[in-house]
């Protein structure tokens, strides 16, 4: 089996898989971070959205081989060390963006690539519409999109 | 999905060899077109050759009147780029309206043309500037590219390495997105660059993108949407399925074809 390697979270790491791996199997059944999800598996819903090399893409649609030598980030990456919520996962709790929580990691790793594209101004129409990539199958869009602002802003300080 | 070889190479030439050497191979750049058809074992290559260590297959610039994007170019990329939007914004606009925010960051121009969805968008903008696709071994013009749904003028062993887009100093491009899936049920580019005018459709055919010579000659009197009021297309080779009928599609192609026009002149 072809080997592969690249650094997710910080950490170097490699292992065996077949071509057709896809990004998210390795990273949920390799690794064992479960927290990217797979809601769809046919690129729609967004809850498998990590960042390749600080870009973020549905690795439900991305093969491991593809990523050798890429930087990956979960939404595992993105607490300190010591626990401390990111600014968008904290604004996610205090907003009550989350019901279930299944969408979650897609969302937020969604909502940073929001930032980076689009600041940290985001007035509602913005967000709405950058979130075309990600359903939420409990529909807690309206407090997704209030979190995504807060998170915003807390991140420019 | 079918398990497959896996390869990298880093020059056209060794992808060129790669596919000789595989005749069941594909070349994946984006994957987001091919990787689900795989999945939904639709599609069955032996191996796949990876597009995305191929040094400067990604660039985006002018040439003379001309911009010039490479095969492994973004949508997003594409969408944003300042070389794009100051010559063309009414072509920025077209990868700008795929799918959704991760889709773009993965899908290619060079990706999308060779697939030639039915209901895809760069198409539309393709025909309608009457671009070149220059592939490894000759250049070929739009106009003779896209012959039906999911076919080109590609032969084996050929790869798109980069689309060059005449500058039109009117272009614009309207679509109307289908909800879920974000393709265009209808899509609609015009462009006037002095006497060549076109008006590319894509969506509504049954046979992938069209022109609508009818439109071009009316726009020729004059470029404004009121040249086509009340024109329309027959609904005879346009789709029908359960988002729309021939005939609503056929109605469309007028509207947003009116739209683009506007949106062009303003
Ligand atoms: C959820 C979702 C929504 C989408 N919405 C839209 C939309 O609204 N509008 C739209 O137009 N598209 C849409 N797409 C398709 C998207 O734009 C694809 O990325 C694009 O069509 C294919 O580009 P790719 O780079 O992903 O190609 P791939 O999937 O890698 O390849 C597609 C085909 O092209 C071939 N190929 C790739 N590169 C070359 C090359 N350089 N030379 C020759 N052949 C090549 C491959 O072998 C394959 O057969 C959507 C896709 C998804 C998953
Ligand atoms: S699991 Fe990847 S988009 Fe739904
Ligand atoms: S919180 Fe349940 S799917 Fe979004």
């Amino acid at each position: 089996m072809p080997a592969v390697s690249m650094t997710v979270n910080g950490k170097p790491v490699s292992g065996e898989v077949e071509a057709r791996t896809l990004l998210v199997q390795f990273l949920r059944e390799n690794l064992r971070l479960t927290g990217t999800h797979v809601g769809c598996d046919t690129s729609q819903c967004g809850a498998c959205v990590v960042h390749i090399n600080g870009i973020a893409a549905k690795s439900c649609t991305t093969l491991a081989l593809q990523c050798e030598g890429a930087t990956i980030t979960t939404i595992e990456g993105l607490a300190a060390a010591d626990g401390t919520l990111h600014p968008m996962q904290e604004a996610f709790r205090d907003n009550h963006g989350l019901q279930c929580g299944y969408c979650t990691p897609g969302m937020i790793m969604s909502a940073l690539d929001i930032v980076r594209r689009n600041g940290n101004e985001l007035d509602e129409h913005t967000i709405r519409e950058q979130l075309d990539g990600n359903i939420c199958r409990c529909t807690g869009y309206h407090n997704i999109v209030k979190a995504i602002a807060a998170g915003a802003k807390t991140m420019a300080r | 999905m079918y398990d497959f070889t896996f390869h990298r190479p880093t020059t056209v030439r060794q992808a060129a060899g790669l596919l000789a050497r595989n005749p069941e191979a594909k070349l994946l750049a984006g994957g987001h077109s091919l990787l689900p058809v795989m999945k939904q074992r639709l599609a069955q290559p032996s191996a796949l050759i990876d597009l995305s260590l191929i040094d400067g297959l990604d660039t985006i610039e002018q040439k003379g009147r001309a911009v010039v994007i490479g095969a492994m170019a973004r949508h997003a990329d594409v969408a944003k780029s300042p070389v794009v939007i100051a010559a063309m914004p009414g072509l920025a606009s077209v990868p700008g309206s795929v799918g959704d925010p991760q889709v773009r960051n993965r899908g290619t121009i060079g990706g999308s043309i060779a697939n030639n969805d039915p209901n895809a968008d760069y198409p539309a903008a393709v025909l309608g500037l009457g671009a070149t696709i220059i592939t490894n071994k000759r250049r070929i013009a739009a106009d003779d590219f896209f012959q039906g749904m999911y076919t080109t003028a590609l032969e084996d062993g050929e790869i798109i390495v980069k689309v060059s887009f005449p500058v039109a100093k009117k272009a614009a491009y309207e679509k109307f997105k289908h909800p879920a899936s974000g393709f265009a049920l209808v899509g609609v580019f015009v462009s006037k660059r002095g006497s060549d005018i076109r008006v590319a459709v894509t969506g509504a055919g049954s046979n992938g993108v069209f022109r609508v010579k009818s439109f071009e000659e009316a726009l020729k009197k004059r470029f404004a949407a009121k040249s086509l009021e009340g024109m329309s297309i027959p609904a005879t080779g346009m789709n029908a399925d359960i988002h729309a009928s021939a005939e609503y599609r056929a109605h469309l192609v007028g509207v947003l074809a009116r739209r683009a026009v506007a949106k062009a002149t303003a």
